[in-house]
C-alpha cells in the first residue's frame, strides 16, 4: 500500500484522457524580470503515472525553477511560457492562483532540501504536517491529529506522539526530513516533487531517506526528483534528464544515461565524481595551474604537526559535559594528505581547531615541527601559525564582503613584510597559482562564483607559504564539476609546492580521492586509521563498513530497483 | 528551571540598571548650576533671607557633602521613600501616582495603535509592487522625521480647528484622547512598520514559506500564520525603543494638548529644579524599562521555542 494517492481526483475524470501522462511539459521557457534571459530554455519532458523522473544539473541549470513551475511557484517576477504545461491531462499554463492552490498540497506534494529551514521553526512539526490536511480536507481537528500520527509512522518516525509535539530544531536531520516528507504526502498527492531531498544529510541518513522515497514510489503516483547528485538519482529514478544552462542535454532511462552517456557534459559530470577515482587521477579537464615554484626541501623525519592523545570537552547549556574529541593521535608529514572522515558531530572540526591552536586541548598536546604548542612563546606561536593555514567550506562567510580580492590577499601577504609596491605583484602571482588572473583583483566576494571564491581562499592560504593547509570541507558547497577542479588544483599545489593537507570531509568519495592516509572518526574517537587503500578495500571497523555501504556512486547503484 | 534562572539573572541586572539610573540622575542634577534651596522657597517671587535658606538647606540635607547626600538618598530609596517634592510639598510617590493614570491611559492607547498600524501596514505592503512599497515607506519616513510637536500641531489644525471632530485640549473622555494618542503613536508606528516590513520580506524569502505555499496555503495565510510570527520577534526586541518613544513623546504630547500626566509633571519638575520629583520620575521610567524588558524576556520564550531549548 503506497502512501501516495492512486485514485484520480473525481472532479477531473470527465475531461481527462486516460492515456495521458501525469505531467507533460513541452518547450517550457522561464525568465525573470522584464529583460532577463531564459533560465529555463525550452525544456520538454513527461512523467507517466508510477514513474520517477530525475532532473539532474548543477546550480543555475534551471532544475529547481522547472520543478517549481509545476506547482505555479516559479517565483517573483517570473515569466513562464510553454507550448504545453499539463498536469493530469489538464492544461495548467493558464491557471489562476486559486486553481494552483487546489493543486498544491492536494495533488502535488513538494519536498524541499534542508528540512531545518523548510519547516517553520516556530511551530511543532505535527502542526506543519496537519496544515495540508486542514487546507484540503474536511477532517475534524481530532481526525487530523490521528492522521498526522499515521503519516509519521508511515515515514518511519518512531514515537510519533512525542515527535509531533516537537519543534524542528529538536529533531535529528533524518527525522526532520521524514517529517517534511510526511507533510508533503499528507493528502496523498498524485505527484511528489523532491528538490534535493537528501542534500546536507550525512551519508547514512541520506541512504535511509532514499530508501523511504523508494518505498513511496510504488503505486501509480509519479515522482520528480531534482538533484545535483547523480548517485542519488541513480538510486531512485526510472529516467534521467540532464540539464545544463536551462536545456536538457540528455534524457533517457537511468541505466543508459549513467552507463552509456551520449552527451559530453553528462560524461564530464560522471567523470567528476571523485569516489571512483584514486589519488593522482585528474577529475576535471581543466589544465594544471601555472605554479612557478621549485619544490622545497623537507625534513621528512619530523612531522609538521603531531597530535597526541587530544581530548576536548565542552559544557553545553544544560550543564552536561560533552567530550567531543577523545584520545585522538596522528601525525602529518610534509607533502602528504591526511584525510579525516566522519559524519556531523564526530569531532572533525574541533580536531582541526586544536591542531591550529585555536582551541586549547583539555588533554594531550599538539606539536608543530617537533615543538609543543603549549611550550611556545606568543611570538613563536604567531610565527608557527603562519606555517599552518586553513581553507573553510564557505569562503563567502570567511571573507569581508566589502574587501576586494586584492585587499583580501594583500592582508595575507602583508604579514610577511613585503613592501606595498610588491604586494600587487605577489597577489597576481598567487592568483595565477590558483588559475585566476589579475582581472579578479578588483572583484568583491559576491562578484565571484563559488569555485572562484574557493580559489581565492586557497590563494589567501598560500600567501604565507605554508607547509600545511587544513581543508575543512573545502568542496562540500560546490557543484560536482567545480569540486573536481578544486580537488585537481589542490593536488597540483601539493605536487609542485609539497604542501601537506589535513583534509576534513564527510564525503568518503572525496576523502578516498585526496588522501594518502585516513582517520575515521565517530563520536569524537578515531575508530580506524591507516592507508587509504586499506581502509577503503578492507575496512576493519564495523562503523567504517556502515559508512562505506552508505556511499552512493552512480556505478554502484546500477539503476533503480524494480 | 533554566527559564527561571534566566529570568532571575535578568531581574538582578534590572536592579543594577535602577541603581545606575538613580546615580546618574543624581549626578546630573547636582552638576547643573543653581541653588536648590532657593528653588524650594522662591516659588512666588519671594525674597527669602539667608537664615531661611540656611534652614531649608539643613532641613533637606543640602549642606552636607555630596557623597553623604547620595548615600542618604540611596538609603531612603531602599526604604521606598522617594522624598518630598520641593514645590508641591507632597511625597514624590504620591505626586507621580496622581498623574500616572492619565499617562498610562495615553501610553497604552498609543502603543496599541502603533502596533496595530505597524503590523497592518507591514503585512499589507511587504513584497508588493514597487509603488505600494515606496508609498508606504515614504509616508513612514516623513512620519519618523517629523518632530512630535509639529505632527501634533498638524493633527490639531486639521482635525480640531478645521474639522472640529476632537477637542483641542484636556483630559475629558475618549474623544480628548484620540489626537494625543495618534500624535504619540504615529512616529513609533512608522519606525516599527519599517523594521517589520524589512523583516517580513526577509522571512518571506525563507524555504519554509515556499513549503507553506506548496501546501496550497493562500498568501494571507502564509503572511499571518507563518511569516508574521517570525517577524514579530524583531518587534519584541524593539520594545525598549517603543517605551522610550512613549515616555519621551508623552512629555511633548501632554504639553501640547495641555493634558495632566507624568510628562507634564516631569516638565514642571525640571524647569523648577524640583530635584526629588525629577529623580522620582527618572527612577519610575527606569523601573518601567526594567519591568518591560523582563516581560519581553518571558514573551521571547513563548514566541520562539528555540530561545528556551537551544
Amino acid at each position: 500500500m503506497s502512501a501516495l494517492g492512486t485514485a484520480p481526483d473525481a472532479a477531473t475524470v470527465g475531461g481527462r484522457d486516460p492515456q495521458a501522462p501525469l505531467v507533460r511539459v513541452d518547450d517550457l521557457r522561464v525568465s525573470f524580470g522584464r529583460h532577463g534571459a531564459d533560465v529555463v530554455d525550452g525544456v520538454s519532458f513527461t512523467i507517466a503515472p508510477g514513474e520517477c523522473l530525475a532532473l539532474v544539473g548543477e546550480s543555475g541549470s534551471g532544475k529547481s525553477v522547472t520543478a517549481r513551475t509545476l506547482v505555479g511557484l516559479t517565483g517573483y517576477g517570473a515569466r513562464v511560457r510553454a507550448a504545453a504545461l499539463e498536469f493530469d491531462g489538464r492544461d495548467v499554463s493558464r491557471n489562476t492562483e486559486r486553481h494552483w492552490r487546489g493543486i498544491r498540497g492536494a495533488q502535488v506534494g513538494f519536498v524541499l532540501q534542508d528540512a531545518l529551514s523548510s519547516l517553520d521553526a516556530l511551530r511543532p512539526v505535527g502542526r506543519e504536517i496537519a496544515e495540508p490536511l486542514a487546507l484540503h480536507t474536511t477532517l475534524t481537528k481530532a481526525a487530523r491529529v490521528e492522521k498526522v500520527l499515521d503519516l509519521l509512522r508511515s515515514v518511519g518516525v518512531p514515537e510519533p506522539e512525542l515527535r509531533a509535539q516537537q519543534y524542528p530544531h529538536q529533531l535529528s536531520g533524518g527525522l526532520r526530513q521524514r517529517a517534511l516528507i510526511a507533510s508533503a504526502i499528507a493528502c496523498a498527492p498524485r505527484l511528489l516533487i523532491a528538490d534535493e531531498p537528501t542534500t546536507a544529510l550525512d551519508a547514512t541518513v541520506q541512504a535511509q531517506i532514499l530508501e523511504l522515497l523508494g518505498e513511496l514510489k510504488r503505486g501509480d503516483a509519479g515522482m520528480l526528483v531534482v538533484s545535483h547528485d547523480l548517485s542519488v538519482v541513480a538510486r531512485l529514478a526510472d529516467r534521467v534528464a540532464v540539464l545544463r544552462a536551462g536545456r536538457i542535454v540528455e534524457q533517457g532511462p537511468t541505466r543508459q544515461v549513467l552507463e552509456d552517456p551520449r552527451d559530453e557534459y553528462t560524461k564530464a559530470l560522471l567523470a567528476a565524481v571523485p569516489a571512483t577515482h584514486a589519488k593522482g587521477t585528474r577529475l576535471s579537464s581543466a589544465p594544471a595551474a601555472a605554479i612557478r615554484a621549485t619544490p622545497r626541501e623537507f625534513d621528512r623525519t619530523t612531522p609538521i604537526v603531531a597530535a597526541e592523545g587530544l581530548v576536548k570537552a565542552y559544557t553545553g547549556p544544560d550543564k552536561v559535559n560533552r567530550t567531543v574529541v577523545r584520545e585522538v593521535s596522528f601525525a602529518v608529514h610534509p607533502g602528504e594528505t591526511l584525510g579525516i572522515v566522519g559524519e556531523s558531530g564526530s569531532g572533525k572540526t574541533t580536531t582541526a581547531r586544536l591542531v591550529l591552536g585555536l582551541e586549547r586541548a583539555d588533554g594531550g598536546h599538539v606539536s608543530v615541527r617537533g615543538r609543543r604548542w603549549d611550550s611556545l612563546t606568543p611570538a613563536d606561536k604567531r610565527a608557527e601559525r603562519r606555517r599552518l593555514q586553513i581553507v573553510y567550506q564557505d569562503p563567502l562567510s570567511s571573507f569581508d564582503p566589502r574587501y576586494t580580492v586584492e585587499r583580501v590577499l594583500g592582508e595575507a601577504i602583508g604579514v610577511t613584510g613585503l613592501r606595498a609596491a610588491l604586494r600587487r605583484d605577489r597577489a597576481v602571482e598567487l592568483l595565477e597559482q590558483v588559475s585566476l588572473g589579475a582581472e579578479h583583483l578588483k572583484r568583491r566576494p559576491l562578484e565571484l562564483s563559488g569555485g572562484q571564491r574557493q580559489r581565492v581562499a586557497i590563494a589567501r592560504a598560500l600567501a604565507p607559504e605554508p607547509e600545511l593547509i587544513v581543508c575543512d570541507e573545502p568542496v562540500s558547497a560546490l557543484d560536482v564539476s567545480v569540486q573536481a577542479q578544486i580537488l585537481d588544483l589542490l593536488a597540483d599545489l601539493q605536487e609542485r609546492l609539497g604542501i601537506a593537507y589535513l583534509f576534513i570531509s564527510h564525503d568518503l568519495g572525496v576523502i578516498h580521492h585526496v588522501s594518502d592516509r585516513v582517520l575515521v572518526m565517530k563520536d569524537g574517537e578515531v575508530v580506524e586509521s591507516g592507508d587509504v587503500r586499506q581502509i577503503f578495500t578492507a575496512p576493519a571497523h564495523e562503523y567504517t563498513r556502515t559508512l562505506l555501504s552508505a556511499v552512493l556512486t552512480p556505478a554502484s547503484q546500477g539503476g533503480p530497483r524494480a | 528551571m533554566r527559564q527561571l534562572k534566566r529570568i532571575a539573572t535578568r531581574f538582578a541586572a534590572g536592579i543594577g540598571v535602577l541603581w545606575g539610573a538613580a546615580t546618574l540622575s543624581f549626578v546630573a542634577l547636582h552638576a547643573t548650576a543653581g541653588d536648590a534651596a532657593l528653588a524650594t522657597v522662591a516659588g512666588d517671587g519671594a525674597n527669602p533671607t539667608q537664615a531661611v535658606l540656611a534652614r531649608v538647606r539643613a532641613d533637606y540635607g543640602l549642606d552636607q557633602p555630596l557623597w553623604q547626600q547620595y548615600l542618604g538618598y540611596l538609603g531612603r530609596l531602599l526604604r521606598g521613600d522617594l522624598g518630598e517634592s520641593y514645590q508641591q510639598r507632597v511625597p514624590v510617590a504620591k505626586a507621580i501616582g496622581e498623574q500616572l493614570g492619565e499617562t498610562v491611559q495615553l501610553a497604552l492607547a498609543a502603543a496599541l495603535v502603533a502596533v496595530v498600524l505597524a503590523v497592518g501596514t507591514a503585512v499589507l505592503t511587504a513584497r508588493r509592487r514597487p509603488w505600494i512599497r515606496s508609498a508606504a515607506s515614504g509616508t513612514e519616513l516623513v512620519l519618523t522625521s517629523f518632530p512630535t510637536f509639529v505632527l501634533g500641531l498638524v493633527l490639531l489644525i486639521v482635525f480640531s480647528f478645521q474639522a472640529g471632530w476632537f477637542p483641542v485640549s484636556g483630559n475629558d473622555g475618549l474623544s480628548a484622547l484620540v489626537l494625543p494618542t495618534f500624535t504619540l503613536a504615529l512616529p513609533i508606528a512608522a519606525t516599527l512598520s519599517q523594521v517589520l516590513r524589512t523583516e517580513l520580506e526577509e522571512v518571506l524569502e525563507q524555504p519554509f514559506i515556499l513549503t507553506a505555499r506548496s501546501r496550497g496555503m493562500r498568501d494571507a495565510g502564509v503572511r499571518l500564520r507563518h511569516a508574521l510570527r517570525h517577524a514579530l520577534i524583531q518587534i519584541v526586541t524593539m520594545s525598549g525603543f517603543v517605551i522610550g518613544g512613549l515616555l519621551g513623546g508623552a512629555v511633548i504630547t501632554e504639553t501640547l494638548f495641555v493634558r495632566r500626566g507624568v510628562g507634564q509633571l516631569m516638565l514642571t519638575a525640571t524647569t523648577t529644579k524640583d530635584i526629588p520629583l525629577v529623580l522620582g520620575v527618572v527612577l519610575f521610567a527606569a523601573a518601567v524599562y526594567v519591568v518591560v524588558n523582563l516581560v519581553v524576556d518571558i514573551v521571547y520564550g513563548l514566541i520562539d521555542p528555540r530561545v528556551v531549548t537551544a
